[in-house]
């Protein structure tokens, strides 16, 4: 009996790239690749299509959908029009926002991109200088590797380069949690930290700060205005792959964006 | 009597039998495997320590890795605040957690009645009971605010915090072993000192507890094992930042939070340096190990 269910795997194991000729590679941006992985793994039960993601960063996915090595490329940045030529276009599968965020009894309600910045640079040490008490700040981030740690250095220009490598310009005295969940009870229990989280994680045991005037709100940053935020770009050829298509499809729909919304990110349609 | 010596000559066998005994050969080989298990584990561990963080060695460097004070993955990996944080956490844990076990094992073992006895000593076995994310989650709520309150600091999560948890956290270990060594001596010991004329509490310091040291230390090296190695409750109150600690009273990252924080994310080189760290920790634990035996050596009696 094993042995017969060990050889029909293994003739399922050979013929399964003819059966799933429908494949449809993926390749870009590590953050969208996290939620793309969810998305892949969906339509692969549903549909019965094989999907691959690789995650090789955005500007190697720009490239791929460019130059067609993949028929989707993933970016988490806004794309450069030399980026692009006549037959890519693309398309916004959701956003991500990051809200910089302090504990309740702090009377600070709005903070400038710049501000935040020297903050997490360790440039801004007391709350006097941005409009608040004078007491230090406790600046609280989160693990080297963390997207939303990428995305927020990313963003707020925290990066500096040593020995030819990006690394993080986040001073080194700043406290660390792992995870959405540590951030918060950090910044919930210290009336002087700001932390930073994703959107979709503020709740009622922090305050979220107005950046630059705007509140950080899924309207706001699907309008653009707030600033800490980056959208999740697909590139594709104005004429598709038709699995590719099927695909793209499929997260647009009401499945997908759902989805992507359990995922944490913000929704597009 | 006679009955008995008349049966025995003849069912009497010296001789082991000449067939092989099934069973006692399966039962030998089930030793060795059972006794195999740790063996085999902890060369697997080290094999795969030292495969996967050979890499990030090779990349840094040695001593750069181990003696560099800034972690900034992918350029800089340098450990060294962390390999401090590290000892001071555990040798304040120490200091603080070891005289107040031996002190309660001594009373468990010596001082208290036994209806004492029988309330402390399963609050203690509870207390090793306990999982540490518990512990973190006490430190975070209780001692941190404290701290925060106390020197009047922003932020708790300090080595200090940390350094309080591990305290409470080697308690039952030390305290269960030191009773145990304690109560294992020849009662000749303390009655010897007591029939010349010594007062209880001198025959406990000068005779009792000197008598028991390598038990003791047994399981000081013990709790220390366990101070090093903590993890989850460490990364909850001591705010992992990964620069130098300056005083108790800034936080500091050990070598296993490093590990635990970032492995989740971490490709490449990172990863590798993370396992690097790990190989740095089993260093540790096995320069610990080893001093244990050389110092019990000693102490044989």
């Amino acid at each position: 009996m094993k042995k017969v269910i060990g050889l029909l795997t293994a003739v399922g194991l050979m013929t399964a790239p003819l059966v799933q000729a429908g494949t449809v590679t993926v390749s870009g941006s590590t953050s969208v690749a996290h939620v793309m992985e969810v998305l892949a793994e969906n339509y692969q039960n549903t549909a019965k299509k094989n999907v691959e993601v690789q995650s090789t960063g955005s500007s190697a996915g720009i490239r791929a959908a460019k130059d067609g090595t993949s028929m989707i490329g993933m970016s988490s940045r806004n794309v450069k029009e030399n980026e692009l030529n006549d037959t890519t276009k693309e398309i916004v599968i959701a956003r991500d926002g990051i809200a910089a965020a302090v504990n309740k009894a702090n009377p600070v309600q709005n903070l400038t991109q710049e501000q935040i910045s020297k903050i997490y640079r360790g440039e801004i040490k007391n709350w006097s200088e941005v409009g608040g008490e004078s007491r230090p700040i406790v600046v609280v981030t989160r693990e080297n590797g963390s997207g939303t740690r990428g995305a927020f250095e990313e963003i707020m220009k925290l990066q500096r380069t040593v020995n030819g490598h990006k690394v993080t310009a986040i001073t080194p005295t700043a406290q660390v949690g792992n995870g959405n969940g540590m951030i918060k009870t950090i910044v919930a229990n210290n009336p002087f930290a700001i932390g930073y989280i994703s959107l979709g994680s503020v709740d009622d045991s922090l305050r979220a700060l107005n950046v630059d005037g705007v509140e950080a709100s899924d309207s706001n940053i699907a309008a653009g205005d707030y600033q800490i935020a980056r959208p999740f770009i697909v590139l594709v050829n104005n004429k598709p792959h038709p699995n590719a298509e099927g695909f793209i499809d499929f997260i647009m729909s009401e499945d997908g964006q759902s989805i992507v919304a359990e995922e944490g990110y913000i929704r597009v349609q | 009597m006679n009955t008995a010596t008349k049966v025995q000559p003849t069912g009497l066998q010296l001789a082991p039998k000449n067939t092989v005994d099934i069973k006692e050969i399966f039962f030998h080989g089930l030793f060795l495997c059972c006794a195999m298990v740790g063996v085999l584990s902890v060369s697997t561990i080290g094999w795969f320590v030292f495969n996967e963080g050979l890499p990030a060695f090779k990349e840094a460097g040695v001593t750069e890795f181990v003696t560099g004070k800034e972690w900034l993955p992918p350029a800089l990996y340098g450990i060294f605040p962390m390999i401090v944080a590290s000892i001071i956490s555990t040798a304040g844990a120490v200091i603080i957690g070891v005289p107040i076990a031996i002190l309660t094992a001594v009373f468990l073992a010596e001082i208290a009645p036994k209806w004492l006895a029988d309330l402390v000593r399963p609050a203690v076995e509870l207390l090793a009971g306990i999982p540490s994310v518990v512990y973190g989650f006490f430190g975070l709520v209780i001692i941190v605010p404290a701290i925060e309150t106390l020197f009047n600091i922003p932020a708790g999560n300090t080595v200090l915090a940390g350094i309080i948890v591990l305290a409470i956290m080697i308690l039952p270990t030390v305290i269960t072993i030191s009773e145990t060594s304690i109560r294992a001596l020849p009662s000749v010991y303390k009655e010897g000192a007591l029939a010349l004329g010594a007062s209880h509490v001198y025959s406990i310091f000068k005779v009792l507890i000197p008598a028991a040291k390598s038990g003791i230390l047994t399981g000081v090296a013990l709790g220390v094992a366990r101070a090093i190695g903590e993890t989850m409750a460490i990364i909850m109150v001591m705010g992992n930042a990964p620069a130098m600690p300056g005083s108790l009273l800034e936080p500091a990252r050990t070598l296993t939070a490093n590990i635990a924080m970032e492995m989740s994310y971490a490709t490449g080189i990172h990863s590798s340096a993370l396992y690097a760290t790990g190989i740095v920790l089993l260093a540790f634990i096995v320069l610990l190990n080893g001093s244990l035996l050389y110092l019990n050596r000693k102490r044989a009696y």
